[in-house]
C-alpha cells in the first residue's frame, strides 16, 4: 500500500459504536447532495460522550462547532471500533469530515467491511493499544508501505498489521473499482 | 471433512462442494433486504455504478421494508420514504411495503419471517445489523452496508469470508421465569461485545430447541451485540411449520455435518440461569437482576425487533395485568400484525391491548421507534437524563436518543415487573401461576 497519511490525531477509547460515530437522528441527510452530505462531516463522532472525546483529557469535538470539516486526519481507537449498526454513514461521515484513516486494535466486522468496500477510509490495525501512546493533537504519519505509524510529536514509531485479504480492494479504492478491474462488472 | 451449518450454506451458495472457515468466497444472494435509512443511499450507489436506467438483478429477490423513521415530521426522513416508493414503482418491485397503505408492516426483522422470506438453507443480506435475526430459521443472514447492497442490487453476488462457528448449548428445560433475552444477555456478558467478531454463533441444546420461533429469534437477533457475523439454529419441525404456513417457496434445509470443527463450544445448564440485565452503557455489562434490584428508573420500554414480538407482549401482559405502571411505560409493537394481535390475544379474559392501556402504558404504532433514538419527535425517545429499562438490544451512549440517558436491557418479564414498581424488579415477584394464553380465542 503505497500511501502516506500525515496529520493530527484524534484519540478515542474502546468500543466506539456507530451511534457515537454518527447518531441515528442524523441518518436522514442525502449522501449524494453536495450541500447536505456536509452535515455528516459536521456530526461525525458527535455521539462520543464529552469526557471521552479527544483523549487523554477529553472535551475536544472531532469537528469543531459549526464546522463541516475536522482538523484531524487520523483517528486512534482501542478495541472493537465501529461496533453496533451496519450504517455505512459511519465511515462515510469520517471521510466527509476529512480524515483518511483509523488506527485501532480491532474493528467490528461490518464497519471494517464498509470502510474498505466503500473506499472511505483505511482501517489499520495496530499491535499495541496506541490510545496510551498518542494524544489528541499529536502530529502522526502513517507509512502504508512499511506499515508503521510515527508519532512525530514524541518521535516514537509503532507497527501496524498488514491489510491482508482486503488490500487489493483498498488499493483499488473500493469494491466497485476492484470488481471492474477484475472484469466482474 | 465435516462442515458446520454456516459453512454448508456458504458452500451451496458459492457453488462449491466444500468450504473452510477463513476462505473468501463469492456467494449468490437469495434475498436482499433494505429499509428507509439505508435504502436511499443504496439506490444512489446502484444508480451511480450501474446507470440511471439499470434494472435490479432479480426483482423477486429484493425486499424493501420501511420501518425506522415513519411517524415523524422530519422532512428528510419523509423524503427517504418517497425515494423508496419511486424506486419500487420504477423497478416494479413486488416486495415493497409502503408507508400509509395496508401493506405497511413495521420492523423489517419481524416482518421478514411474517412474509416468508426467512428460509432454511438460503442466503439473506440486509442493510441492517440485526438482519442476523433470520439465522433462527437456519438461514445464513447478516448485515451489510450500502455499498455492498448496491453491488448486490446490480449483480446478485457478494464476497464473504467463511466464519468459524462458536457453539452455545443450553442443556435442560428453561425455567418459567427465564426468557430467551436472559440467555443471550448472559452469553454476551460472558464473551464481551467483541467476543464473536468475524464468527458465527450457533445456539443448540434442548433448552433452545424447545423454544418457539420468536424465542429463537431473540437469541439470533443479538449475535451482533457479541460482534458475531451471523447467528444460526439448526432448523426442525418448529421451523418448517412456521415457514410453510407463510410461503410456498421450495427451500432446502441444511444441517451441521457430524462432528464439524468448531471455534469453541460452551455449555450452560438451563436450570442455573438467572434473570439478567445489561447495565449502561454496553450490552456486555451484565448483572443478575438480583444484583441491581431496586435501581431507580424513570421509564420502561417494550418494543423493537428483539423485544416487540407478540410473545414478548404476552409475557409482559402476564405480569402487568391488574397493576398500574409506576413509571412512563411505552409499548411499541414491532409490526402492524403484532399490533393487531395485541387486540385479539387474551390473557385471563382481557386483550393484551386493554391490559397495557388499563395499566397506564402509552401505546405506539408499529416501527423501530425509540430503540435507536431517531428524529426528535420519535415516540418514546429519551430526551434527557432518563433511566430506562428496555426490551431492546443496545444501550450504548445515546442509543435511545440522549447521551445523558441510561439504559438497562432486560427481558419482557423483567421490564414489566420493573415498570410496575419503578425500580429494577425480579419478575419472580409478580409471575402468576402458569395459565394458558390463546391467540384469537374468546375470553
Amino acid at each position: 500500500m503505497n500511501k502516506t497519511i500525515k496529520g493530527k490525531a484524534f484519540v478515542v477509547g474502546n468500543d466506539i459504536d456507530t451511534d457515537q460515530i454518527i447518531p441515528a437522528e442524523h441518518l436522514v441527510y442525502s449522501l449524494d447532495d453536495p450541500e447536505e452530505r456536509r452535515f455528516y462531516g459536521r456530526y461525525s463522532l458527535s455521539g462520543v460522550p464529552e469526557k471521552e472525546s479527544g483523549l487523554p483529557h477529553g472535551g475536544i469535538p472531532f469537528t469543531a462547532p459549526d464546522k463541516f470539516r475536522s482538523e484531524f486526519k487520523v483517528i486512534i481507537g482501542g478495541k472493537n471500533f465501529g461496533c453496533g449498526s451496519s450504517r455505512e454513514h459511519a465511515p462515510f461521515s469520517i471521510q466527509e469530515a476529512g480524515a483518511e484513516a483509523v488506527v485501532a486494535t480491532g474493528y467490528a466486522r461490518i464497519f471494517y467491511r464498509n470502510a474498505v468496500d466503500g473506499g472511505f477510509i483505511i482501517p489499520y490495525e495496530s499491535h499495541d493499544d496506541l490510545v496510551e501512546n498518542i494524544s489528541t493533537g499529536d502530529e502522526v504519519e502513517i507509512d502504508g508501505e512499511l506499515n508503521i505509524i510515527k508519532n512525530l510529536t514524541t518521535g516514537k514509531s509503532y507497527p501496524l498489521k498488514k491489510l491482508g485479504d482486503v488490500i487489493e480492494i483498498v488499493e483499488a479504492g473500493g469494491i466497485f473499482k476492484y470488481a471492474a478491474k477484475h472484469g466482474m462488472i | 471433512m465435516s462442515m458446520t451449518l454456516t459453512e454448508k450454506i456458504l458452500a451451496k451458495a458459492s457453488g462449491r462442494t466444500h468450504v473452510d472457515a477463513g476462505e473468501t468466497v463469492w456467494v449468490n444472494v437469495d434475498i436482499l433486504m433494505t429499509h428507509d435509512v439505508c435504502g436511499p443511499p443504496t439506490i444512489g450507489i446502484f444508480k451511480r455504478e450501474f446507470g440511471e436506467d439499470a434494472r435490479v438483478w432479480d426483482k423477486n429477490k429484493v425486499v424493501i421494508i420501511p420501518d425506522h423513521y415513519i411517524f415523524t415530521n422530519d422532512k428528510y426522513a419523509n423524503r427517504n420514504i418517497d425515494i423508496l416508493r419511486a424506486f419500487a414503482a420504477d423497478q416494479d418491485l413486488p416486495h415493497y411495503y409502503d408507508v400509509g397503505t395496508e401493506r405497511y408492516k413495521g420492523v423489517c426483522h419481524v416482518a421478514m419471517p411474517e412474509e416468508g422470506f426467512t428460509r432454511p438453507g438460503d442466503v439473506l443480506f440486509g442493510t441492517d445489523s440485526h438482519t442476523c435475526t433470520a439465522g433462527a430459521f437456519g438461514q445464513f443472514a447478516t448485515g451489510i452496508g450500502n455499498t455492498d447492497a448496491g453491488f448486490i442490487l446490480g449483480t446478485g453476488k457478494l464476497w464473504v469470508k467463511v466464519p468459524e462457528t462458536m457453539k452455545f448449548i443450553f442443556e435442560g428445560e428453561i425455567p418459567p421465569y427465564i426468557m430467551a433475552k436472559d440467555l443471550i444477555l448472559q452469553i454476551i456478558g460472558d464473551i464481551g461485545v467483541d467476543g464473536a467478531t468475524y464468527r458465527a454463533m450457533e445456539f443448540a441444546g434442548d433448552g433452545v430447541m424447545r423454544m418457539d420461533m420468536e424465542g429463537r429469534m431473540t437469541l439470533t437477533n443479538m449475535v451482533i451485540e457479541g460482534g458475531g457475523k451471523n447467528g444460526v439454529i439448526e432448523p426442525d419441525e418448529v421451523t418448517f411449520d412456521y415457514v410453510r404456513q407463510r410461503t410456498d417457496y421450495d427451500f432446502t434445509p441444511l444441517y451441521n455435518d457430524p462432528n464439524p470443527k468448531y471455534h469453541s463450544v460452551r455449555r450452560y445448564k438451563s436450570a442455573d440461569l438467572q434473570p439478567m440485565v445489561a447495565k449502561p452503557h454496553s450490552p456486555d455489562n451484565k448483572a443478575t437482576v438480583t444484583e441491581v434490584r431496586g435501581t431507580r428508573l424513570t421509564r420502561a420500554y417494550i418494543g423493537s425487533c428483539t423485544g416487540g414480538k407478540i410473545t414478548d407482549f404476552e409475557a409482559a401482559a402476564k405480569i402487568i395485568k391488574g397493576h398500574q405502571v409506576g413509571v412512563e411505560t411505552y409499548v411499541v409493537p414491532a409490526t402492524t400484525l403484532v399490533r393487531e394481535q395485541l387486540k385479539t390475544t387474551y390473557f385471563d379474559g382481557e386483550t393484551l391491548w386493554n391490559i397495557f392501556e388499563q395499566a397506564g402504558a402509552h401505546m405506539g404504532e408499529a416501527s423501530c421507534a425509540a430503540c435507536l433514538g431517531g428524529p426528535s419527535d420519535t415516540f418514546g425517545r429519551l430526551q434527557s437524563e432518563e433511566i430506562c429499562i428496555s426490551t431492546t438490544n443496545r444501550n450504548f451512549p445515546g442509543r435511545m436518543g440522549s447521551k445523558k440517558a441510561q439504559v438497562y436491557l432486560a427481558s419482557p418479564y423483567t421490564v414489566a415487573a420493573s415498570a410496575i414498581t419503578g425500580k429494577i424488579t425480579d419478575p419472580r415477584e409478580y409471575l402468576p401461576v402458569e395459565q394458558d394464553i390463546s391467540a384469537g380465542g374468546t375470553p
